[in-house]
């Protein structure tokens, strides 16, 4: 799969803060590519150098395999995270003004804005003014105008802040049906249970240096400990439990269950397969729950984090 | 380009669409004609109150210089005592009484006059009979001296050196007054402009840090295409409310004189009403002929190009210092500290033309001053009619249009970078860096 953008390390600094440290990333042309870390981490720095708000003091970033130029501006829609509009406009003319900024004709703006009006069902606000809007609504606007010129790739700097949780996933499924009518996505937050459902790839920063970074099933591969999550019926539960931990590593569990079973979660052996465990299992109890535990982005995130 | 004028359009549309901008446009010239309405109203009324003022004069000198005038009857008091005048005046309702002592010292005048009133008298009442006394005690001191008051009349000569360059043309001293006036009238239009729309410009600057919309803007239009678009779009935004406020100014001015019958002509001071005789009399004639002529002689195509380029140009400079600061800071609060000292150079440059270029217009002082951007709009406007070679013009002008394209382009990099600087203050090894970006 050919790549849509490439940073190649590229580091920034503000006086002696050093924002960004050598990071290169590579974006997947029709993927989501999250871009994680803490708060302060340099997610942002990173996502203005791409929008050429800024300049890398060393490193190149190529997009669709050239430098970046100023033209290239209209090929990316960027939703900051510090986000407002002109609060005394009309929303129609607002986004108007803002699309044909982005390089559309008036008629075309038009034509497309009414497309995503009716989408979301908002017609009636063309004549409103942004003051007259709540703050999830103005977010719908600029959600719109971010899109509107088809680009390429498409940035969102933590998205989901400010929307609640109908409009939130309404936004969620735009950004899905964008990224398969051929939109490159790359997605930055913090907010962990969003990379689940949404990212194929992700990088993480941590304090201006990129840790991690790769494709989100592979990484939990790369993290997955070899533990399952095992629930058991037996009488005799200190006999079944005393027999297990004899001969496995053993973790309390917890999880939802129908019976009042024994729950816990049991490292395999080395040299040992899931089957030689079920098979364990099986001729000591009854066996009502098994699952490999597989890390969450969270997990991932936080266990990195603390250990770098 | 296409983004420099959708932005002109956005700033100047919504400029005018503003709600307080249209208030303001009407209000202004309304509240101005009412004013001017009022402060007509009661100087007509204060006009027309007729006073009475009694003389008693004991020492006989003075009673035969009181005149009646239109507003002001006098009462000459004769064969009464001062109390008894006091005691009339009183009961007739006279405005005041002016008492001269009998035993007049002549060398000590002024210690013998008194003027006696139920209320403090106006000024413009004291200083009248003031003045006609002196000139009463003068003219007795003089006769007193053996002089002869008609010769000292007649010994009254006016000079007027008439003037004419070496190429034939002949010139007065009104059109050094004109030249003058010329330039005074652009430095002050000019201010004027840029105190009431300067400030608009920087506020427009702010609204998109104030609006957090700062990010998607400038990640679609260069910071100098804002910068440019709104100072355009502001400044034709003022120049419509502006030609607005003269037309409408005008009209209701014509409507406000012919329905409540005031005449704006008659608000007029003393001084006007004396160049109103002087312009009755022969000489005026000759002298309005000079200054038709004067007029003539200015180099009025070069006068006016070089007015709209120089306004235009120093209008834009300032609006671009304006808007440098509407990008260093966050929010208009911070601004207040700005204001004074970008007006500054603008004062001097009215002095530098008023003192300097009056005196010597191709001096020194002048002609640098005429070169220095911030000043040249005023004073190269008030050299220009007393003939200002075209190259220096045009120096003059590329200095001052070259400067401006440069304090946008300045604005353009702190606006960029102080969007990013999270509240640290910048070394100068990092501003220089900037400026390289």
């Amino acid at each position: 799969m050919s790549n849509l953008l490439v940073a190649n390390s590229v580091s920034k600094s503000f006086g002696n803060f050093k924002a960004l440290n050598n990071v290169s990333i590579s974006v997947p042309t029709g993927s989501i590519f999250g871009l994680l870390g803490p708060n302060g981490a340099g997610k942002t720095t990173l996502i203005r150098i791409i929008n050429q708000i800024t300049m890398p003091d060393e490193g190149s970033v190529m997009l669709d395999g050239d430098a970046l130029q100023p033209h290239h501006i209209q090929d990316i829609g960027y939703l900051p995270e510090e986000r407002g509009l002109y609060k005394s406009m009309k929303v129609g003319e607002q986004a108007l003004y803002l699309a044909q900024l982005k390089g559309l004709s008036k008629s075309v703006a038009k034509e497309r804005l009414k497309y995503w009006f009716d989408k979301l069902d908002i017609g009636d606000w063309w004549n409103k003014k942004i003051q007259e809007l709540s703050k999830g609504q103005a977010q719908k606007i600029q959600f719109i105008v971010t899109v509107l010129h088809q680009p390429k790739l498409l940035i969102f700097d933590e998205p989901f802040s400010g929307f609640d949780p109908i409009n939130a996933n309404l936004i969620k499924d735009e950004i899905l049906q964008l990224r398969d009518e051929g939109a490159t996505v790359i997605f930055s937050t913090h907010r962990m249970e969003s990379v689940e459902e949404l990212c194929d790839h992700i990088a993480l920063i941590h304090e201006s240096n990129k840790i991690l970074d790769g494709k989100l099933t592979d990484i939990k591969r790369q993290f997955k400990t070899n533990t399952f999550e095992v629930g058991l019926q037996t009488d005799n539960i200190n006999e079944v439990t005393r027999l297990i931990k004899d001969k496995f590593e053993v973790f309390p569990a917890t999880f939802k269950n129908l019976n009042d079973d024994l729950k816990l979660n049991i490292k395999l052996n080395a040299n040992d397969t899931s089957n030689d465990l079920l098979s364990f299992l099986t001729s000591k109890a009854e066996v009502h729950h098994f699952v490999e535990v597989v890390p969450s982005a969270n997990d991932i995130f936080i266990q990195t984090v603390k250990n770098n | 380009m296409n983004h420099l004028s959708l932005i002109i359009k956005r700033e100047y549309l919504t400029k005018v669409k503003n709600k307080s901008f249209i208030i303001m446009t009407i209000l202004s010239p309304l509240i101005m004609i009412a004013l001017i309405a009022v402060v007509a109203y009661l100087t007509q009324l204060n006009n027309n109150k007729e006073r009475t003022i009694a003389i008693l004069d004991e020492s006989g000198l003075v009673s035969d210089i009181f005149k009646d005038t239109e507003h002001t009857t006098y009462k000459v008091l004769t064969n009464t005592t001062l109390e008894a005048a006091k005691e009339d005046v009183k009961t007739n309702e006279t405005y005041g009484l002016l008492y001269i002592t009998k035993s007049v010292d002549t060398t000590q005048f002024y210690n013998n006059v008194t003027f006696y009133s139920e209320d403090t008298p106006s000024l413009t009442v004291i200083s009248s009979l003031e003045n006609k006394l002196e000139k009463k005690f003068q003219d007795i001191k003089l006769e007193r001296d053996g002089v002869d008051l008609e010769k000292i009349k007649s010994s009254k000569t006016s000079v007027d050196i008439s003037q004419e360059s070496f190429s034939g043309e002949t010139t007065s001293k009104i059109d050094n007054v004109l030249k003058l006036a010329f330039g005074g009238i652009a430095g002050y239009l000019l201010f004027m402009f840029i105190i009431i729309y300067g400030n608009m410009i920087m506020r427009s600057v702010i609204e998109e840090k104030t609006s957090r919309i700062i990010e998607v803007i400038i990640s679609s239009v260069k910071p100098i295409q804002l910068m440019m678009g709104k100072i355009i779009g502001t400044s034709l935004a003022g120049i419509t409310q502006f030609v607005i406020w003269v037309i409408l100014g005008g009209l209701m001015m014509l409507i406000v004189s012919t329905i409540f019958g005031i005449d704006f002509s008659e608000m007029q001071s003393s001084q006007q009403q004396l160049m109103q005789q002087a312009m009755e009399s022969p000489e005026f004639e000759s002298q309005l002929k000079l200054a038709f002529a004067a007029f003539q002689n200015l180099p009025i195509a070069n006068l006016i190009l070089a007015f709209i380029f120089f306004f235009v140009g120093g209008y834009l400079l300032y609006s671009s210092l304006y808007a440098a600061i509407g990008a260093a800071v966050d929010n208009e609060t911070d601004t207040q500290q700005f204001m004074m000292p970008i007006l500054m150079p603008l004062i001097l440059a009215v002095y530098v033309g008023v003192f300097t270029v009056i005196e010597d217009p191709h001096g020194t002082v002048s002609t640098v001053f005429s070169f220095i951007p911030l000043t040249s709009p005023v004073v190269m406007l008030m050299r220009i009619p007393f003939g200002v070679p075209i190259w220096q013009q045009l120096l003059s002008l590329a200095l001052l249009i070259g400067t401006f394209m440069f304090t946008v382009w300045f604005a353009a990099k702190i606006y960029r970078v102080g969007i990013l600087m999270y509240g640290k203050k910048p070394s100068y090894k990092e501003l220089y860096k900037w400026l390289k970006y």
